[in-house]
């Protein structure tokens, strides 16, 4: 399962506190990016590893971590990407 | 001109530069299409560059910035980030302002 790689990958490389991922793959096949196999995917993630950084840092941490992923396995990841001060603000 | 020379080029020479798939009018994926939709909400005047015409830049550009999809929004030089990004900062009201500020000091 490609959801279960990606939570790997994000909890070797970033040990979050909390960690959610979402399959929107079928939503959008069919669509010309779609058409190479790559799934969409949408993460929820609080993580210490967030503190003190821009969206576009956090971003870069987690497309890092995932690698080749984004090649091939990955068209498009959604990523909400939160410290945990930031998430217990939220709730 | 290598791709990475074109990519600064690009990014310098206009203050506000979005990297798609296909053209504003004639986008070829959802995620370009609905950043064109948010910059035009903006009434900002922006440079597109269609990275499907360009496979060589295309990979380069995910080189230089760290950053392995598209669409990706440039403002004076510095990558503003992807669809998320971008929506988040419409949403809060924020990106009018960051275009406005880019498209202001190119004018002046």
């Amino acid at each position: 399962m490609i959801t279960e790689q990606i939570k790997k990958l994000l909890n070797e490389a970033l040990n979050p506190e909390q960690i959610e991922i979402i399959d929107n793959s079928a939503a959008h096949a069919g669509h010309a990016g779609a058409r190479s196999g790559g799934g969409h995917y949408h993460v929820t993630i609080v993580a210490d590893a967030f503190e003190g950084k821009s969206l576009v840092q956090r971003h870069q941490l987690i497309y890092k971590a995932l690698g080749d992923m984004m090649k091939q396995q990955i068209h498009a990841l959604g990523i909400n990407a939160i410290t945990p001060t930031e998430y217990s603000k939220e709730l | 001109m290598d791709a990475i020379t074109r990519i600064k080029d690009l990014i310098e020479n206009n203050p506000v530069v979005l990297f798609m798939k296909g053209s504003p009018d004639f986008p070829q994926c959802g995620f370009s299409g609905q950043a064109v939709q948010w910059l035009r909400a903006c009434k900002a005047d922006f440079k597109y560059f269609n990275i499907l015409e360009d496979p060589e830049l295309r990979e380069a550009l995910k080189q230089y910035s760290n950053w392995p999809t598209y669409p990706q929004l440039y403002i004076d030089g510095e990558l503003v980030g992807g669809c998320d990004i971008i929506g988040n900062l419409y949403n809060d009201g924020i990106l009018a302002d960051m275009l406005a500020a880019a498209n202001g000091k190119a004018r002046a």
